[in-house]
């Protein structure tokens, strides 16, 4: 590509209107706010479904009037219906992973600090980068009628979890909210799939194609690393859902079988003998296992790539020192990525899966293990002689470090063929992924947005709020997803509406209780985050350029940064990304663009993209 | 706030790690012959999760009080790390890993690699929403032929079982399931709908029903009594009540049960059910 065409690709005027500036925006740093906001607003909804589903869980059958009133249909009386309780546990769960863990971390972090990360005024593509997050925010209205249209009004949606097994979500007779509920639940994903594709063709080529004079690939930041690897693993895996979806819709609604076998027997009804359940015949349901786990591994590293590479930059910034071995935490997050594609199969041990295949998807699901491994112990080598300041961002990237080793290490239980027997489907396996997909992405996420939040809006945010914030949180996740280990090795399985049936799950009712009451008031501690974020926007202290005296590129332009960030000039890059503590240096941090004595632009190395204009 | 950040991470590791050492809740006794192998691989993967997990969470702790900004003058360590560490910790961490893997593998393997022995108790279980139902061969030992197309639950008929088939005469269809103890079973499972699962948390075991699929699998109970058998794959609306029970009888108890007429079988199961309790741990 030409540097002529190159730049009539990314280059483009800063916009004057209201809706051009704010709405339809095509710059890169207004689309990752959105992202973000749409992640704020998302993960709302997901987290009040997840109070409501502890309470229920809690204190069954207690009349909650305000339930009964805002959900005459799936809490008759205040009181939650067994469909009401799935339909909230399916759309906490599809909430959550796509439209929080796939959005924030990438489409809005990645999206707004890419670009001036690598020294470029926009992503590679600014019309499909605003599409990108047009289509996702469409998914994310559908998912939302979904809630109010499930069909059965005693739902807030499909009733068949977020992997919405087949034939369960194949078959629309199979339970109340698996009629329209479901078609929308496909529609939204797929819809979510599109938007993601997009994004993460631009991330690639961006990175790519548009890195500034000097920046090599091993000078870019460990945060671009991992938004690279996370848009090649959301590249290969979400066609792969999408694909699913559209097989699983065309099931539904066309009476094809892909997912689907002969012979079914569903609400007294055999298949074929009513106009309402053609006769399907031949498919598999473990096909659609297959399909949505090849997606939903990855899906997994998509969630916390992101959040790792801003825990490595946040660590290094504040522990004032470099990154502790960054080659090998660029080997290791391609390790992560690479071998994510191979491990679907553990989701799977028990679904009828040839027991020989299992065999191997468990020896290289622990060897992913590995470079999660030397991951930390990268990062623990970062803190090691450090000099570290404990700002808040600072506070949420230490807690990131613990909540990843919490939630990780346990997937050693888990990835055990033999071990998966018991522990498979019981509240062991919850634990594991709220803790490392869920707790530690986001607080990956909050320790980068405490962190960009002075770039972002020349403001920052509270401290004190900031800190009890973490506090609050970072005790609350370890009181909510402990117990649910022992809970798991007692034997309670996931997914149930209540656990008064069982007499062996009466003894972890004190458990139960303490898990609703933590996950109560962390949740109660989310609201302060929230009034931080509003407030800080407009009465936040002011922040200079560089406030945390960080390195990279982003802390070379204003706060917040011009319509091309760079002021029209782009930067010329000397030097790698974590130059803290340099003995001789003027300051204990050397920026990205300082040159050596006497060294001449002409001469820097790197393979980076030289199209800037001087 | 690097001293009060390590102390609470020490505190909650603490926590964490007492949790598994009360033992307040922990697995139930185990009732199965490959159980105690499972155990013990649980058990030293535990600890190797638990010393990992304590190791990397005190260091953590131990950082962060130490390293913190004094305000001293002196910068910190200039350091892009250690070639010789990154090796020694990835083959370490890399043995230990797929050691584990290695040695999760033996019992798996016991289950699933080896064919059940030919005097193994068979039986079929078809699972549907919200209801188990065990297939009992009767005296002959051979299944009576089913077919979807004569399903009828109006008419009680949940296996579509074919009335007409002579070996079908002695067959017995009940909601629990009564095995042998200290023989070999065999379950040979489906499903009618939607996919279940099989789970008796004392059996160590657990495998997935699939419509369209028979999947055959062994175990052997070696403790008599009677167990709560749950579905662990969500299955709809009422999953969480699609309950039933595990009866291991004695093989004299069971052998009797077996060679009843199928209106005896029912009085003797609702006997069997009352005469064992389940068990307090």
């Amino acid at each position: 590509m030409s540097d002529e065409t190159h730049d009539a690709v990314h280059r483009h005027p800063a916009p004057t209107s209201f809706i051009r500036k704010y709405i339809f925006s095509l710059d890169h740093k207004v689309i990752g706010i959105q992202y973000i906001i749409l992640a704020l607003v998302a993960v709302l909804v997901g987290m009040t479904m997840s109070v409501l589903m502890r309470m229920n869980l809690s204190w069954p059958g207690t009349n909650w009037p305000i339930l009964g009133t805002l959900f005459p249909g799936g809490a008759p009386d205040g009181m939650m219906t067994p469909e009401f309780y799935l339909s909230l546990v399916t759309m906490h769960g599809t909430i959550m992973v796509f439209f929080v863990l796939t959005t924030a971390p990438q489409g809005g972090f990645g999206n707004y600090f890419l670009p001036i990360q690598i020294g470029a005024e926009d992503m590679a593509f600014p019309v499909l980068n605003m599409l990108s997050f047009w289509v996702t925010l469409v998914g994310f209205i559908v998912i939302l009628a979904a809630i109010f249209y499930s069909g059965a009004e005693s739902t807030v949606g499909p009733i068949g979890g977020w992997t919405a097994y087949a034939p369960l979500s194949a078959l629309p007779n199979s339970g109340p909210g698996q009629g329209l509920g479901m078609n929308l639940w496909i529609i939204s994903i797929a819809i979510f799939c599109v938007g993601s594709l997009l994004g993460a063709l631009n991330f690639i080529t961006t990175l790519l194609n548009m890195r500034t004079r000097g920046m090599s690939l091993m000078r870019m930041p460990l945060t671009c690393w991992a938004w690279f690897t996370t848009a090649v693993l959301a590249l290969l895996s979400f066609p792969v859902l999408l694909g699913g979806g559209i097989l699983l819709l065309l099931d539904r609604v066309a009476g094809t079988s892909f997912f689907i076998p002969g012979g079914l027997y569903v609400s007294g009804v055999l298949a074929g003998t009513s106009p309402n359940f053609p006769p399907h015949t031949g498919g598999s349901p473990i096909l659609w296992q297959h399909l949505f786990w090849f997606f939903g591994h990855p899906e997994v590293y998509i969630a916390i790539l992101p959040g790792m590479g801003a825990t490595s930059h946040i660590l290094s910034t504040f522990a004032r020192k470099p990154v502790f071995g960054y080659r090998a935490m660029v080997f290791a997050i391609f390790a992560i990525g690479l071998l994510g594609f191979f491990v679907w199969g553990h989701h799977m041990f028990i679904s009828g899966m040839s027991p020989y295949s299992a065999m191997t998807f468990s020896i290289l699901t622990l060897s992913i293990g590995v470079p999660s491994a030397v991951k930390t112990f990268n990062w623990l080598g970062t803190l090691w002689g450090a000099k570290i300041r404990f700002s808040t961002p600072m506070l949420f990237a230490i807690g990131f470090v613990s909540l990843f080793v919490a939630g990780g290490i346990t997937g050693l239980v888990l990835g055990q063929t033999s071990l998966d027997l018991p522990m498979h489907d019981t509240y062991f396996v919850p634990a594991h992924f709220h803790l490392v997909m869920g707790v530690a992405s986001i607080f990956g996420m909050f320790a980068a947005l405490y962190f960009w939040f002075p770039k972002m809006f020349g403001r920052f945010m509270h401290e004190g709020m900031g800190k009890l914030h973490f506090w609050i949180t970072f005790i609350g996740v370890y009181c909510i997803f402990v117990p649910m280990h022992t809970m798991g090795m007692v034997g309670m399985p996931r997914r149930f509406a209540q656990f008064t049936e069982y007499e062996f799950l009466a003894s972890l009712h004190p458990l139960v209780v303490f898990v609703s009451i933590s996950a109560i008031v962390t949740v109660l501690a989310q609201f302060l985050f929230y009034f931080n974020v509003v407030w800080s926007i407009f009465k936040g202290k002011k922040a200079s350029d560089n406030p945390w005296e960080a390195t990279t590129l982003e802390w070379i332009t204003t706060s917040p940064p011009p319509h091309d960030n760079f002021a029209g000039i782009l930067p010329t890059v000397y030097r790698g990304p974590y130059e803290f503590a340099v003995p001789g240096a003027p300051n204990d941090y050397l920026m990205q663009t300082e040159p050596e004595p006497g060294e001449h632009p002409a001469e820097v190395g790197g393979n980076g993209h030289n199209g800037h204009k001087h | 706030m690097g001293r009060a950040l390590a102390v609470i991470i020490w505190i909650l590791t603490l926590g964490s790690v007492s949790l598994f050492f009360v033992k307040k809740w922990w697995f139930p006794t185990a009732i199965s012959s490959h159980a105690p192998a499972l155990d013990q691989q649980f058990l030293i993967t535990i600890i190797v999760v638990g010393l990992s997990f304590t190791a990397a969470q005190v260091g953590l702790g131990y950082m962060v009080w130490k390293y913190r900004d004094r305000g001293q003058t002196e910068r910190a360590l200039y350091s892009h790390g250690s070639n010789r560490l990154e090796v020694v910790w990835t083959i370490v961490t890399a043995v230990i890993f797929i050691g584990l893997a290695v040695m999760g593998q033996s019992v798996w393997a016991s289950l699933h690699f080896n064919q059940p022995p030919a005097d193994a108790f068979k039986i079929e279980v078809v699972a549907q929403q919200f209801q188990w139902n065990f297939h009992y061969t009767g005296k002959d030992g051979v299944f009576g032929r089913t077919d979807p197309g004569l399903i009828d639950d109006s008419a009680l008929n949940f296996i579509g079982l074919d009335e007409t088939d002579p070996n079908a005469k002695d067959d017995a269809v009940h909601s629990v399931i009564a095995i042998p103890s200290g023989r070999p079973v065999e379950l040979i499972l489906r499903s009618k709908d939607v996919i279940h699962n099989f789970w008796v948390p004392q059996l160590r075991f657990k495998q997935d029903l699939v419509p369209g699929m028979a999947i055959r699998v062994h175990f052997t109970a070696n403790r008599p009594g009677k167990y709560e058998l749950a579905c662990a794959e969500l299955c709809g609306q009422l999953h969480f009540k699609m309950r039933s029970f595990m009866l291991v009888l004695p093989e004299d108890e069971h052998t009797a049960l077996m060679g009843l007429p199928q209106d005896q079988f029912q009085t003797r199961m609702t006997e069997l059910l009352a005469k064992y309790p389940l068990p307090t741990n």
